[in-house]
C-alpha cells in the first residue's frame, strides 16, 4: 500500500521537486545569498554557476540543511521539498538528508573499506534486511558509479587508497546507495583531472533518469554539457534562471552575458 | 528491478513525520549526548569533591586553642642562683618550667571557682602543650627581668582539647581516647565558658617550624614554605636562562642535523620521565656523586630544574614560533646580525609566552614530591635556614612533602594539618597560574 | 673564601672589563664609533665574556672534582682494621665529615680558636660533648682516627679552597688581559661575541642530553652493582618481595609489576570512557560558552599536585571505599587498596585523556563530517563510525601515553595502595607497586652497598625502560596520525 502512494506521489510532484521562494542567509554579519527564488524540477539536472564567493554554493548547502552545522549561519525564507517546509520546526534534519543526498567538491572517502563506505548509508538508514541485500545495495551503487569493474576484487581495501576520480566516484556511490531522492552535487569534478571528469560527467547524465541533480560547478562548459536548466548567481542574488540552452545563447540579463563570455569572474 | 527506491522500502516519505526508525535513531544521540554530559560532570563533580574534602578536613588548622591564664614565674625554680644570668637560668630545662605552669593553671582555676570534678594534676598539665613550657622558657631567657612577675601568659591548648572546639573530639571519642577524658573536656568547655580558653587565627601555622608528633598543635609550616621557596629560587635562576637559551639555538640556530635530531627526541621523552626517576638522578648524581648535602634545596632545586626545563622549552618554542617570520626578515633586511635580529626582535616579542611557560613549569615544580623523598627531604627539620646563598645548603623541607610527612605521622591531628599545608599548596598554585592566566591575557597578540 | 665572594669578584672583573673594554674600542678609534668594527657594546662584552665564562666553568668543574679527591685521600688514612666493608666506611666518613663540619662551626662560633681545632687530642678532650654543647651532635664518641682524618679532611678542604680562588680569580684576570689586549678598532668583535653566544646556546641545548646520560648511566652503574650481589633471574622472576637488611632478602619484581599495572588497569578503566566521553562532548557539542568553563574546570585536575591526590585517597577515597563497599561486601578491611589508588589516580588521568584526545578529534577533517551529515547520519553516528575510527591512532597514543603517566605515579600509591607486596586478584586488597618500593628502599639512612638499596635503581631502570617504551610508542604513533591529515 505504501509502495503505492508513494510512486503516485512521485507521479503527481514529477514536476516541481524543490521550490525555493525568497531565500536570505547572512553568515553573522554578512548577508550571504539575497532573496533567491528557484525551482528545481524533478529528474532534471539543474546547474548553479557564478564567479567564485557568488553564494551558489551556500545556497546548494541549504537545500539538506548542510548550513545547520555551522553556527553562526540563519536561513529565512522558504524552501520546499515535496511541499513540505524543509525548515519547519518539526523537521528532522537527519530525515531531510536521507532524501537529499550530497557530494563533495574534494572526496571525502571514510577511513574505512570500499565497501563500509558504500554501505555507510544504507546501515544508518535501515535500507537492507540482511547481508544479501545490503551486498545487493552495494554492488548496484558501485555499479551506478561506474566503479564497480575496477573495485571489485577490493571491496574491503580502505577507500582512501584509490586514485582521486575513483574517491569521487565511490562518494557518489555512496550517496546513491541511499537512494535520495535529489542528489546535490558541490562542484564534483573540481578536484579531478580530464579523464575522471568525462567519466563522472557521464554518470551524472545517467543518475538524471532516477533522481533530480543539482550541480554547483565553476565551469560553463560543463554547465551546458550536462545541465538541462541553469542558474547563474552573482554577489549572492540570483541574476538569471532558465533553461540551458537559452541561459547559454541568449541570456537577458547584461551580467549574464558578461559572465558567459569571460569579462566577469 | 534496477530502481533503486524499489528495494528500499521507506515507511513514510514526509519529513515532517518522523519515522519509528529515526524515532529510535534520534533517541540513540540523545542518550549518547548524555553520556558525554555525564562524563563532565563527573570530571567536575569529582574536582568539587576533592576540594570540599581537603578544605573541610584542613581549614581547622588556620585556627588554634590557646590558653590565657596569669603565671607566676618564680625566682626559686626559675633562677635558682637569683642572679638573673641567663646562661646559669639556661639550666632550667622545659622540665623545671612544667610544673611552674601546672601550678599556675590550678590555682586560677581554684580562685575562678572552676570545678576540676575528675581531674587529676596530672592530667590537668596534659591539657597544655607540651610546647608551652618550652614557649615559656624561650620568652623568659630572652627577658631575664619578668622572673619573679605575675604575667598574663598564652599557652597552646593541647591536640585533643585543640580538636574539641574544632568538633574531631567528642565526648564519645574520648571514652575510647587513652590521651584525653571527658572530665578534661568538660573542664575545657567550663574553661571556655570562662574566658580562660578560646580559638582564633593561627598564624604559627604559616610561619612557625614542624614540631615532633607528639604535639601536632605546634607544628607549623614555616621551615618548609622557606625550603619550597629557595628551591623555587633555585629553579627560576637555572631553568630560565637555560631553557630560553636551548629553545632560541634550536628554534633558530639549529641545523637539521643528527645531533639537533638527538636533543628533539630527548626533550619529549624527558617531558614524559617519571619524576621518582628525577630523584634518583639526584640522589645518584647530586649528593652520592658530587656530594652535596642531604635534604639541601640546593639539589632540590637542582632535580626540580631538570623536571621544568622541558617545559620551559616547549613554551618558549612555541612563542619563538609565533612570532612571524617578517619580523626576523625585516630586521635582517636592516643588516642586522641573525643573532641581533633574535634577541633584539624577537625574544622581547616572546617574552609573555616565555614568562607564562615559566610561571607554570613553576607552579609544577612547586607541587612535585616524590623526586624529593629521595634526596633527604623527608626529614624532621625544626631550623629555619640561612638566608640564600649559605642557606641554599642547609636542611630544610618543602610544602610539599610536609603533607607527606604529616601524614605518617600517628596522632590524628596531623590530618587536619596535613589537609591545612595542602591548602596553604593549593592557594600558592592558584595565584601562580591566575598569574599566568593575567599575563596570557594581558599580552595576547594575534599575528 | 666563600664561594659567593669568588664569583663577586669573578662577575665585578667582567664588570670592570665591559667598561673597559668598551672605553679601549672607543679611543682607538679615536671616539668615533663609525670607525669601529663593531659596535662598543660588543667589545665590553667581549672582555666580559672572556673574564667571566672559562673562570666559572673551571669553578664548576673544581667543585665537583674537589670532594671526591678530599675524599680519597682521606679514606686513605683510614686503617683497614677499623672499616672492613665500603658500607662501614661510608658511615665513618659521614662521621669524619660531620667532626670536620662541628669543628669548622666551633671555629666560627669561637668556641675554638683555629689552632686548638687543628690539635685536639680524642685522648685528652671529650669531642663529643663539646661539639653538642654548640649544637652539633655526633652519634658516637669521636675515636682518634675519626678526628685526625676529620682535622686532615679540613685542613685538604681548607688548601684546596684556598688553591680554588687563586687559580679561578687568576684565571678571570688571564681572560680579561687577553680580551682587553686584543681589543682594537679592527678587531671583529661582533663576530666573537656572537660565536660565544652560540656555543653558550648550543651548550644549554645539551644540558637535556646530558641529563638523560646522568639518568641512564646512575642507574646502569648502580643495577650492575645490584647484580652483582643478587641474581638477575631471581629479580625479574621472583615472586617474593621481603627485604630484610640483615640479608637473606627474596626481592622478587614480580608482585611489585602486578600491583603497578593492576593499578593501572584500574586507573584506565576510569579515566578512559569518562576522558574520552568528556572530550567528545568538548569537541562535538558543546558550545563556546560551554566549553570555555567545563575545559578550564576540567584541566584544573591536571595541575592539581599528585600529592593532593594522595592526601585525598588517603583521608577520604580509601575510609570511604572501605566502609561502603569493602567491608559490608566482604572484600577485606584495608582502606589502602589497588582501587583506592586506582580510582584518584583515573580522576588524575581524566584531563590528560581528554585534552590530547579533544586535540585528535579536532584534527579529524570536516570534510569526512560533512560526508556524514551529507548522508543524513545523525550526530552521534557520525562520531561513532566517522571520527572515532578516523582519530583511533591519535587516541590509542593518548591511552598509551595516560598508561605510561599511571605506571610512573609515585605520590597516589604511596598514599594510597599500601606497602604490602602481593599477587592478589581482590581490588580492595593493598598491594604495592614499583614506585612505592623505589621510595620505600631509598628513604631514611640507606647504605647504598646493600643490596636492598641497591634494588631501588634496579626498579627504576625497570621503570624507565617501560614508561620511555611506551612514550616512544606513543609518540610514534600520534606523530603517524598527524601526517595522515597533514
Amino acid at each position: 500500500m505504501n509502495d503505492m502512494t508513494t510512486i503516485e506521489r512521485a507521479v503527481t510532484t514529477s514536476e516541481k521537486k524543490i521550490d525555493a521562494k525568497g531565500v536570505n542567509v547572512h553568515y553573522a554579519d554578512t548577508h550571504a545569498i539575497k532573496n533567491v527564488d528557484v525551482e528545481i524540477d524533478d529528474k532534471t539536472v539543474t546547474a548553479f554557476i557564478g564567479p567564485s564567493g557568488c553564494g551558489k554554493s551556500t545556497f546548494l548547502r541549504c537545500l539538506n540543511r548542510m548550513n545547520d552545522t555551522i553556527d553562526i549561519c540563519r536561513v529565512t525564507g522558504d524552501i520546499l521539498l515535496d511541499d513540505e517546509d524543509i525548515y519547519h520546526p518539526k523537521v528532522d534534519p537527519v530525515q531531510l538528508r536521507a532524501k537529499v543526498g550530497m557530494v563533495f567538491q574534494k572526496p571525502n572517502p571514510f577511513p574505512k573499506s570500499i565497501y563500509d563506505n558504500v554501505a555507510y548509508g544504507p546501515r544508518i538508514h535501515g535500507l537492507a534486511q540482511n547481508k544479501a541485500d545490503l551486498d545487493d545495495i552495494v554492488e548496484k551503487s558501485l555499479r551506478r558509479a561506474a566503479l564497480w569493474n575496477e573495485v571489485k576484487d577490493r571491496l574491503d581495501k580502505p577507500g582512501t587508497g584509490l586514485s582521486g576520480g575513483q574517491q569521487q566516484r565511490l562518494c557518489i556511490a555512496r550517496a546513491v546507495a541511499t537512494s535520495p531522492e535529489v542528489l546535490l552535487m558541490d562542484e564534483p569534478c573540481s578536484a579531478l583531472d580530464p579523464i575522471a571528469t568525462a567519466q563522472v560527467e557521464n554518470l551524472i547524465d545517467d543518475l538524471r533518469s532516477r533522481f533530480s541533480v543539482v550541480i554547483v560547478t565553476h565551469s560553463m562548459a560543463q554547465a551546458s554539457r550536462i545541465s538541462q536548466k541553469t542558474a547563474f548567481f552573482h554577489l549572492g542574488e540570483l541574476i538569471e534562471f532558465g533553461d540551458t540552452t537559452q541561459i547559454f545563447t541568449n541570456p537577458v540579463d547584461p551580467r549574464t552575458e558578461s559572465y558567459i563570455t569571460g569579462r566577469i569572474g | 528491478m534496477t530502481d533503486a527506491s524499489s528495494n528500499t522500502p521507506r515507511l513514510t516519505t514526509s519529513i515532517i513525520e518522523p519515522d519509528p526508525r529515526t524515532r529510535r535513531r534520534n533517541a540513540s544521540e540523545r542518550r549518547f549526548r548524555a553520556y558525554g554530559l555525564a562524563a563532565i560532570g563527573t570530571g567536575i563533580a569529582a574536582l568539587i569533591f576533592l576540594v570540599i574534602s581537603i578544605v573541610s578536613n584542613g581549614y581547622t588548622a588556620f585556627l588554634q586553642t590557646y590558653i590565657t591564664i596569669p603565671v607566676e614565674l618564680s625566682e626559686q625554680r626559675l633562677d635558682p642562683q637569683g642572679n638573673r644570668d641567663p646562661e646559669e637560668m639556661a639550666r632550667v630545662t622545659t622540665f623545671g618550667y612544667a610544673p611552674v605552669l601546672a601550678m599556675a593553671l590550678q590555682s586560677h582555676l581554684i580562685e575562678q571557682g572552676i570545678p576540676m570534678d575528675g581531674v587529676n594534676p596530672r592530667d590537668l598539665m596534659a591539657m597544655i602543650s607540651q610546647e608551652a613550657p618550652a614557649q615559656v622558657r624561650n620568652l623568659v631567657l630572652a627577658n631575664p627581668e619578668i622572673v619573679g612577675q605575675t604575667l598574663d601568659m598564652e599557652m597552646l591548648a593541647s591536640g585533643r582539647i585543640d580538636g574539641y572546639f574544632k568538633g574531631r573530639v567528642t565526648l564519645e571519642s574520648a571514652e575510647r581516647d587513652s590521651n584525653v577524658s571527658p572530665a578534661q573536656l568538660a573542664l575545657a568547655a567550663a574553661m571556655a565558658e570562662a574566658g580562660l580558653m578560646d580559638t582564633r587565627f593561627n598564624w604559627a601555622f604559616i610561619t612557625g617550624p614542624d614540631a615532633s608528633g607528639q604535639r601536632p598543635e605546634a607544628a607549623g609550616l614555616g621551615v618548609a614554605i622557606l625550603g619550597s621557596l629557595y628551591m623555587m629560587i633555585v629553579v627560576l635562576a637555572l631553568a630560565l636562562p637555560i631553557g630560553v637559551a636551548a629553545s632560541i639555538y634550536l628554534e633558530e640556530f639549529a641545523p637539521k642535523n643528527r645531533f639537533t635530531d638527538i636533543i628533539e627526541v630527548n626533550i619529549s621523552n624527558l617531558a614524559a620521565v617519571p619524576s621518582i626517576v628525577f630523584g634518583i638522578l639526584g640522589l645518584a648524581i647530586f649528593i652520592n656523586f658530587a656530594g652535596l648535602p642531604q635534604s639541601a634545596p640546593i639539589v632540590g632545586g637542582l632535580v626540580l630544574t631538570l623536571m621544568t626545563l622541558p617545559t620551559i622549552i616547549i613554551a618558549t618554542r612555541a612563542s619563538l614560533r609565533a612570532v612571524p617570520p617578517s619580523i626576523r626578515d625585516a630586521a635582517l633586511g636592516l643588516g642586522a646580525s641573525k643573532m641581533q635580529s633574535v634577541f633584539h626582535h624577537v625574544l622581547p616579542l616572546a617574552m609573555p609566552g616565555i614568562l607564562t611557560g615559566t610561571i607554570i613549569g613553576l607552579a609544577q615544580a612547586l607541587g612535585e614530591t616524590a623526586p624529593l623523598l629521595l634526596i633527604g627531604m623527608v626529614a624532621f627539620v625544626r631550623e629555619f635556614p640561612d638566608a640564600p646563598p649559605e642557606g641554599l645548603f642547609d636542611p630544610t623541607s618543602a610544602l610539599p612533602v610536609q603533607v607527606f610527612s604529616w601524614t605518617q605521622r600517628a596522632d590524628p591531628a596531623f590530618v587536619e594539618r596535613a589537609s591545612g599545608a595542602t591548602i596553604v599548596l593549593l592557594v600558592f598554585l592558584v595565584s601562580m597560574n591566575l598569574l599566568a592566566v593575567m599575563l596570557r591575557r594581558r599580552f595576547e597578540r594575534r599575528w | 673564601m666563600p664561594l659567593i665572594w669568588i664569583i663577586a669578584i669573578v662577575l665585578a672583573l667582567g664588570a670592570v672589563g665591559y667598561m673597559l673594554g668598551r672605553q679601549r674600542a672607543m679611543a682607538s678609534a679615536g671616539g668615533d664609533i663609525r670607525r669601529l668594527h663593531s659596535l662598543p657594546v660588543y667589545y665590553g662584552t667581549n672582555v666580559f665574556l672572556f673574564s667571566v665564562v672559562p673562570a666559572l666553568l673551571v669553578l664548576c668543574v673544581w667543585l665537583m672534582v674537589q670532594p671526591s679527591v678530599i675524599q680519597s685521600r682521606v679514606t686513605e688514612m683510614i686503617p683497614e682494621s677499623a672499616a672492613t666493608s665500603a658500607g662501614e666506611l661510608s658511615l665513618i666518613m659521614t662521621d669524619v665529615r660531620r667532626v670536620a663540619d662541628g669543628l669548622d662551626r666551633a671555629v666560627g662560633q669561637g668556641a675554638l680558636t683555629a689552632d686548638e681545632a687543628n690539635n685536639l687530642r680524642a685522648e685528652e678532650t671529650n669531642i663529643r660533648e663539646s661539639l653538642g654543647a654548640i649544637g652539633v651532635a655526633l652519634g658516637s664518641d669521636v675515636t682518634p682516627e675519626v678526628l685526625s682524618a676529620a682535622q686532615r679532611y679540613r685542613s685538604l678542604s681548607s688548601a684546596g679552597n684556598l688553591a680554588m680562588a687563586s687559580a679561578i680569580i687568576a684565571l678571570s684576570a688571564l681572560g680579561f688581559a687577553y680580551a682587553y689586549l686584543r681589543t682594537t678598532r679592527d678587531f671583529r668583535a661582533r663576530n666573537t661575541v656572537e660565536k660565544a653566544i652560540m656555543a653558550i646556546l648550543i651548550l644549554a641545548s645539551s644540558i637535556a642530553v646530558l641529563t638523560t646520560v646522568g639518568i641512564v648511566l646512575s642507574m646502569i652503574l648502580e643495577t650492575a652493582d645490584f647484580f652483582e650481589l643478587y641474581d638477575w633471574r631471581q629479580f625479574f622472576f621472583g615472586t617474593e618481595w621481603i627485604p630484610s637488611f640483615e640479608g637473606g632478602s627474596e626481592l622478587g619484581l614480580l608482585p611489585l609489576l602486578w600491583g603497578t599495572l593492576y593499578i593501572t588497569i584500574v586507573a584506565l578503566v576510569v579515566s578512559v570512557p569518562v576522558g574520552l566521553f568528556a572530550a567528545i562532548y568538548l569537541a562535538e557539542y558543546a558550545g563556546p560558552k560551554t566549553r570555555s568553563i567545563a575545559k578550564p574546570l576540567i584541566e584544573v585536575l591536571a595541575g592539581i599536585p599528585t600529592i593532593v591526590y594522595g592526601l585525598f585517597a588517603l583521608i577520604t577515597v580509601g575510609p570511604m571505599l572501605r566502609d561502603y563497599f569493602a567491608e559490608p561486601m566482604g572484600f577485606g578491611t584495608s582502606s589502602s587498596s589497588v582501587m583506592t589508588a586506582g580510582l584518584v589516580m583515573g580522576i588524575m588521568l581524566i584531563p590528560f585523556v581528554s585534552s590530547l584526545s579533544d586535540d585528535i578529534i579536532n584534527a579529524v577533517p570536516q570534510s569526512l563530517r560533512d560526508g556524514s551529515y551529507g548522508l543524513g547520519a545523525t550526530h552521534s553516528e557520525t562520531i561513532r563510525q566517522v571520527i572515532l575510527p578516523a582519530a583511533l591512532p591519535g587516541i590509542v597514543g593518548a591511552i598509551l601515553l595516560a598508561a605510561s603517566r599511571a605506571i610512573g605515579e609515585t605520590m597516589i600509591v604511596v598514599m594510597g595502595a599500601g606497602a604490602a607486596a602481593r599477587l592478589s586478584l581482590n581490588p580492595f586488597e593493598a598491594m604495592t607497586t614499583v614506585t612505592v618500593k623505589i621510595v620505600g628502599q631509598l628513604t631514611g639512612d640507606t647504605d647504598f652497598s646493600s643490596p636492598e638499596a641497591l634494588v631501588a635503581f634496579a626498579l627504576g631502570l625497570t621503570l624507565f625502560v617501560l614508561t620511555l617504551g611506551l612514550n616512544v610508542l606513543a609518540l610514534y604513533i600520534v606523530r603517524k596520525y598527524r601526517e595522515q591529515y597533514e
